[in-house]
C-alpha cells in the first residue's frame, strides 16, 4: 500500500542547532499513525514541516506516492493535508459555522451564503456523529474543551482533506471528552483518511492507533504496528530510543 | 458541556418565546448588546422631558439629530478600528483636516461640491493608509501613533486654516446637508419603502432557509420586527414632520433632517460589509483571534489599514456635516469633545473596547446617549464644564459596563 503522506531523510536545523536527523516518516489512508517522542523530541517541528510552516532543509517529500515541493501552509492545505494545533485556533466571538468555513468562506457575489455554509457544517458534523452541541449557530466561546476541538476538527476534515495532523487532541480533556474525542478519530481513519496523532497519553495511543512513530532526539527511532508491541516497549523506546532490537543503535536507524 | 449523548442536534422549532428566551439568556450571560444604550436612552429622555418639558418639542426632536450626526458618523467609523481591539484617537482631528480641505476647495479655489466632498474624503483614505500602515507594518500600538496624529492634525487645521481665521462656507449642497428637511412627502414615502424592502428581505429569507430545512425564523416574530421598525420610525417622521418654524408664513420648518437619511444609508451600507461579507467575518476574526485569523490566510495587516481607512474615511465625511452645521470651518472643527463623543458614542453603545464585538447600529444608539445628554444640559441651563463632567461619567459607566460584561461572561463561560 502506497502511504498517503512519506517522509524521506527529512533534516532541518535552526541555525546550528540540528532538530531533525535523517527523519522518515509515513501515514497511511484508513489508519491512524500515533507520533510519540518525549518533549524535545521533534514532533512539533516534523508537523509543521509537514504543514509547510517549516522549509526542510533536505529530504524527499511524497504524497500519494508522488513528490511533492511544499513551500508554504498554502501547499500543504491544497493538498488536502490539515493540521489541528493544541491552540485550537477559534474565535471566541464567531459561532461555529463561521469558524469552520473561516478565511474560506462561500459566497455568492461578494454576499456570504451563509445557508450553503450552515448546511455544508451541519453535513459534515452529522457525517462524524457529533451530537453535543446544541445548535451550530452558538458561539465558540460558549463551547466545552471537547466540543471545541470536535469544531477545530470538524473544520480540517470540510475540506476533503486526505491527511489530517491532530496535536495532542486530549491534552486538555477530561475522561469523558477525551473518549468522545479518540472516538471521533478513530472515525476519521474509518471514513478513509491518513490520521496523525501526536500524544503523551500511552493510553490513547493504544486506544486508538495502527501504527506508532517513535521520535527520539530528532531521529525516528521506530515506527511499527501498534499491535507488534507492547505498552512498555514503546516508553523505552521514548525514553532511550531503543527496546530490545527495535530502535536505533548508535545513532542510526535500523 | 453534559459529555452524555444528547438527542441528536436538539432543534426546536424558533418562535418568539424561544428568542426572547435566548436573548434573556445572552443578557445574563454578559452579552448586554445594546441594551444598556437603550436603557440609557429612555431613562435620559424621561428625566429631561420631566425636568424641562422643552425637550420634547418637535423643534427639539430635529435639533437633536443634526446635533448628533458628525460625532455619530464618526463614531460609525471607529466601530471597525475598535473591532480589531485598536483605537483611534486622531479621528476628531482627521475630520477637522477633511472639513478644512473641503471648505479651502470650496471658497478658494471655488471647485464645485462634488469635487470638494470627493477630497475630503480621499484626504480621509490618505489619513487612514497612513496611520494603518504605521499601525500594522511597524507594530507601534495604536494608541501611540493616533495620539501622535491627533497632536499633528490639529497643528494642521490649524495652518489649513491659515492661523485661526474662519472659512465660511457658502455653497448651498453642503449647507443643506445639516440644514434643511425632506419634503414631509417624502420623508413618509422613504420610510415606507424602507419598511416594505426590511420585511420582504426577511420574509425571503425566512422562506430560503425553511426550503433548504435549516432553521428559519418564525413569520410571527418577523411581523414583531418589521411592525417594531415601523413604529418607530412612523412615530419618528411624524413628529419630525410637525411645523416647527415659529412663523410658518415666512419660512416652513418640517421634515426630517437631510442627516437622517445619509445616516440610515451609511449604516445598511456598513452593516452590510460587516454582516454580509467576507471581509466583515475577517474583521471580527482578527478580533477575536488574531493568531486563529492568520492560520485562517487572512491577511492580518491589510485588515488593520483597512479598517483604519474607513475610520478616517467617516471621519472626513462627519467633517464634512460638522462644516455643513456650522457654516464654516474653524480651527476648532472637530476638536475639543468631538473625538471623546465619538469614542464614548461607540462604547456607550456597546461596541468592546478589546475588540470583537459591536454593531454599527450600536454607534447610532450611543450616539443618540451622547446627543441627549448634550442637549438636555443645554436646555437645563448647565454650563460645559458640568456637560463635560457628565458626559465623562457615562463614557466611563460605559467602559466599565463593558469590562464587568467581559468579566461575567468568562465566568459563565460565555467568552
Amino acid at each position: 500500500m502506497t502511504p498517503a503522506l512519506e517522509l524521506r531523510g527529512i533534516d532541518k536545523s535552526f541555525g546550528p542547532v540540528q532538530v531533525l536527523h535523517d527523519v522518515a516518516f509515513s501515514a497511511y489512508a484508513g489508519e491512524v499513525t500515533a507520533l510519540v517522542g518525549d518533549n524535545g523530541a521533534g514532533k512539533s517541528t516534523l508537523v509543521k514541516c509537514v504543514g509547510g510552516i517549516h522549509p526542510i532543509d533536505s529530504g524527499e517529500y511524497f504524497f500519494d506516492g508522488r513528490p511533492v515541493r511544499i513551500g508554504s501552509p498554502r501547499d500543504a492545505a491544497e493538498l488536502g493535508i490539515e493540521i489541528v494545533y493544541q491552540d485550537l485556533a477559534l474565535c471566541d466571538n464567531l459561532d461555529i459555522v463561521q469558524n469552520m468555513f473561516l478565511g474560506r468562506e462561500h459566497r455568492r457575489g461578494i454576499v456570504l451564503d451563509e445557508d450553503t455554509m450552515e448546511a455544508m457544517a451541519a453535513k459534515t458534523l452529522e457525517s462524524l456523529s457529533v451530537r453535543t452541541v446544541k445548535s451550530i449557530r452558538q458561539l465558540v466561546a460558549s463551547l466545552s474543551g471537547g466540543q471545541r476541538q470536535t469544531v477545530a476538527i470538524a473544520k480540517a476534515v470540510l475540506w476533503n482533506s486526505k491527511v489530517v495532523i491532530l496535536d495532542e487532541p486530549t491534552a486538555a480533556l477530561g475522561v469523558a471528552q477525551t473518549a468522545q474525542v479518540l472516538e471521533l478519530v478513530r472515525r476519521l481513519a474509518d471514513q478513509g483518511l491518513a490520521v496523525v496523532l501526536i500524544s503523551h497519553n500511552m493510553n490513547d495511543v493504544f486506544a486508538v492507533s495502527d501504527r506508532i512513530a517513535t521520535l527520539y532526539l530528532g531521529r525516528m527511532a521506530a515506527q511499527v504496528k501498534t499491535s507488534d508491541v507492547t505498552h512498555a516497549q514503546v516508553v523505552e523506546l521514548i525514553t532511550s530510543g531503543r527496546s530490545g532490537d527495535l530502535g536505533l543503535t548508535n545513532g542510526a536507524t535500523v | 458541556m453534559t459529555a452524555t449523548i444528547s438527542p441528536k442536534r436538539v432543534s426546536e422549532a424558533p418562535s418568539i418565546r424561544s428568542n426572547v428566551r435566548g436573548y434573556a439568556e445572552r443578557v445574563r450571560g454578559g452579552d448586554m448588546g445594546a441594551l444598556p444604550a437603550v436603557f440609557g436612552l429612555v431613562v435620559l429622555c424621561t428625566i429631561f422631558a420631566i425636568l424641562r418639558p422643552s425637550f420634547l418639542t418637535a423643534g427639539n426632536f430635529a435639533n437633536l439629530f443634526t446635533q448628533g450626526a458628525a460625532v455619530t458618523v464618526i463614531a460609525m467609523g471607529l466601530v471597525f478600528v475598535l473591532l480589531l481591539g485598536e483605537i483611534d484617537l486622531s479621528a476628531g482631528f482627521a475630520s477637522g483636516v477633511c472639513a478644512a480641505v473641503l471648505a479651502i476647495l470650496l471658497s478658494s479655489q471655488g471647485l464645485p461640491w462634488y469635487v470638494a466632498v470627493g477630497a475630503a474624503i480621499l484626504t480621509g483614505v490618505v489619513i487612514g493608509t497612513g496611520i494603518g500602515s504605521i499601525v500594522a507594518k511597524l507594530g507601534i500600538p495604536s494608541f501611540v501613533v493616533t495620539l501622535a496624529a491627533f497632536l499633528a492634525f490639529q497643528g494642521l487645521v490649524l495652518l489649513l486654516v491659515k492661523g485661526g481665521t474662519i472659512i465660511a462656507i457658502r455653497d448651498e449642497t453642503i449647507l443643506a446637508i445639516a440644514n434643511k428637511n425632506l419634503p414631509p412627502a417624502l420623508g413618509w414615502i422613504l420610510l415606507a419603502v424602507g419598511v416594505a424592502g426590511y420585511a420582504g428581505l426577511q420574509l425571503l429569507r425566512a422562506r430560503k432557509r425553511a426550503a433548504r430545512e435549516l432553521t428559519a425564523d418564525p413569520v410571527s416574530l418577523i411581523a414583531v420586527r418589521v411592525g417594531a421598525l415601523a413604529l418607530l420610525g412612523g412615530l419618528a417622521v411624524y413628529f419630525l414632520n410637525i411645523e416647527r418654524s415659529r412663523n410658518a408664513a415666512v419660512v416652513s420648518l418640517a421634515g426630517v433632517p437631510l442627516v437622517v437619511p445619509i445616516i440610515v444609508v451609511l449604516l445598511l451600507v456598513l452593516t452590510f460589509v460587516l454582516r454580509r461579507t467576507a471581509y466583515g467575518r475577517h474583521l471580527y476574526a482578527v478580533g477575536g483571534n488574531v493568531e486563529a485569523a492568520r492560520r485562517a490566510g487572512i491577511n492580518v495587516d491589510r485588515m488593520k489599514i483597512s479598517a483604519f481607512v474607513i475610520c478616517s474615511s467617516m471621519a472626513a465625511i462627519g467633517g464634512v456635516i460638522a462644516a455643513s452645521r456650522a457654516s464654516s470651518v474653524d480651527p476648532n472643527t472637530g476638536g475639543s469633545n468631538v473625538l471623546l463623543y465619538a469614542v464614548g458614542a461607540a462604547v456607550i453603545g456597546g461596541t468592546s473596547l478589546f475588540g470583537g464585538k459591536g454593531r454599527v447600529l450600536d454607534a447610532i444608539l450611543g450616539g443618540a446617549v451622547v446627543a441627549v445628554i448634550e442637549n438636555g444640559m443645554g436646555l437645563m441651563g448647565y454650563s460645559s464644564g458640568v456637560k463635560f463632567i457628565v458626559t465623562g461619567s457615562v463614557l466611563l459607566l460605559a467602559a466599565v459596563v463593558d469590562a464587568l460584561s467581559r468579566k461575567r461572561a468568562a465566568a459563565t463561560g460565555l467568552r
